[in-house]
């Protein structure tokens, strides 16, 4: 089983991985943080390191992911994403977080 | 004709300055990587349509970029600069101990004697190396491994290994400079790490003689005089004789010894230039006015180079890799400014211009001399 995900990418990373609007990604299993991003950086190798730390895992501190109206960034990584995301009715979005001044 | 290309890196992206030998008219591509900021651009002085891009940011983290077509255009390569084994502690401002965490690549270096193999610096300070055009990349772990690798500490910059140089024809010999711990030697392609730090007097630190701690800021030298090496410290523009085992002080009548860059001319060993800054808490020209200084023996005897650069009300810094030359028969000159600035000269100094005015803060300016 495998859901088809969308995914909402910041401008940087959508210039850096050369695509011009959202993502849609076969994502197997119930899609969860960590298997949208395996899923996105397996299409999109140059996306590796950008969201979240190669060694540890853990995302970026100025990445933020959203999804439903909801912050999600702080869920674990293995938790299950919204159903609304799973079944393709929402974006799950990567966003830059507000920094800068 | 012979051409000229500048490299700038820049707190917003980085930007190609192309013109001919004669370097009067110039034409601008950029920003590439609009937004990032991109800390060093520098292409292989073996094939010069390789060109690396050190681009980063605090959102998305660390990226090099390659170029095969001279700065037309570019593709990710590998971004993985994990530290070999566990890292380790080093000291933290406040005198406690910090493990070694990665943050950014401060410098790139293009090998001389393989088109494939490049060095980076990267911060906290660690050498790396990829000998497959920057698509993986290995530590170089003797420096960071070195016995001194617990006392050093980070400058108000961070923990950065900013300076690689190469020796000319001996590929196992390099040199490194970190802030703030000093100067470093390899005669072993990487393996072993000599400091190279003595006659370095720092007023920041309790021992003058301590073998590290030292805030070097730059080092270069000319391929026809290795073991001559110059270094703007912190404080004090300083020469080795010999490949850096001691240093003597060589800022004789500079108006301030502060600074970042030190550059050594294309085709006169001697000749040796300077920016200074007016002191670590000012970082802009002595009275507001930017000369670049050069000696012709060496160090010592300086002379200010005015001709074309703001005499009054300037207030920019010029970085550590923000000044370069090129080698055409009449040197030319190249820095630029936290101003956003770039100026260039194609007579050694002697006169001035501006190519741009008006780019992000700048942070690196290479040069290629193009055939």
């Amino acid at each position: 089983m495998s859901s088809s995900v969308t995914v909402v990418l910041p401008a940087h990373l959508r210039a850096l991985a050369a695509v011009d609007g959202d993502v849609h990604l076969d994502v197997p299993g119930t899609p969860t943080q960590r298997s949208v991003l395996d899923a996105l950086e397996a299409r999109f190798p140059m996306l590796v390191g950008t969201t979240r730390d190669r060694g540890t895992g853990l995302r970026r501190p100025f990445v933020r992911f959203f999804a439903c109206g909801l912050d999600l960034s702080h869920d674990a990584p293995d938790t299950a994403l919204p159903e609304q995301v799973a079944r393709g009715v929402e974006p799950f979005l990567v966003v830059g977080a507000m920094a800068g001044g | 004709m012979p051409g000229t290309r500048v490299l700038v890196g820049t707190r917003k992206g980085a930007f190609v300055l192309t013109s001919d030998e004669r370097r009067v008219d110039w034409t601008v591509q950029g920003p590439l990587f609009a937004g990032w900021e991109v800390h060093h651009v520098k292409a292989s002085p073996l094939d010069p349509d390789r060109v690396y891009a050190a681009q980063s940011g605090g959102w998305f983290g660390q990226l090099i970029q390659r170029s095969d077509d001279g700065g037309a255009t570019f593709t990710p390569v590998g971004n993985d600069f994990t530290y070999d084994g566990v890292p380790g502690e080093h000291q933290w401002y406040d005198g406690t101990l910090r493990p070694w965490a990665f943050a950014k690549v401060w410098h790139l270096e293009p090998s001389l004697f393989d088109v494939d193999t490049v060095y980076a610096g990267v911060e906290d300070a660690a050498l790396f190396r990829s000998q497959d055009g920057g698509g993986s990349w290995a530590e170089l772990a003797g420096l960071r491994r070195h016995d001194t690798g617990p006392q050093w500490q980070p400058g108000a910059g961070g923990m950065c290994l900013h300076t690689i140089l190469q020796h000319p024809t001996d590929p196992d010999r390099l040199y490194v400079a970190i802030s703030a711990a000093g100067a470093f030697r390899t005669s072993d392609g990487g393996t072993t790490w000599q400091p190279i730090n003595k006659g370095l007097r720092s007023g920041e630190i309790p021992d003058q003689d301590s073998e590290v701690g030292h805030c070097v800021h730059r080092l270069d030298l000319h391929p026809a005089k290795p073991d001559v090496l110059y270094m703007q410290k912190h404080w004090d523009v300083m020469r080795s004789l010999d490949a850096g085992d001691s240093w003597h002080e060589v800022s004789g009548n500079l108006p301030s010894d502060f600074g970042f860059p030190i550059t050594v001319h294309a085709h006169e060993p001697e000749t040796v230039y300077v920016v200074p800054i007016t002191s670590d808490s000012q970082h802009f020209p002595p009275d507001g006015r930017l000369r670049v200084y050069r000696s012709r023996t060496g160090g010592d005897e300086w002379e200010a180079l005015t001709t074309g650069l703001p005499q009054r009300d300037c207030y920019v810094d010029v970085l550590r890799d923000a000044m370069a030359v090129d080698r055409h028969e009449s040197c030319g000159v190249y820095f630029g400014t936290t101003g956003g600035q770039v100026y260039a000269s194609a007579d050694s100094g002697d006169t001035w211009a501006p190519i741009v005015r008006d780019l992000p803060a700048v942070l690196s300016v290479e040069v290629q001399t193009l055939p």
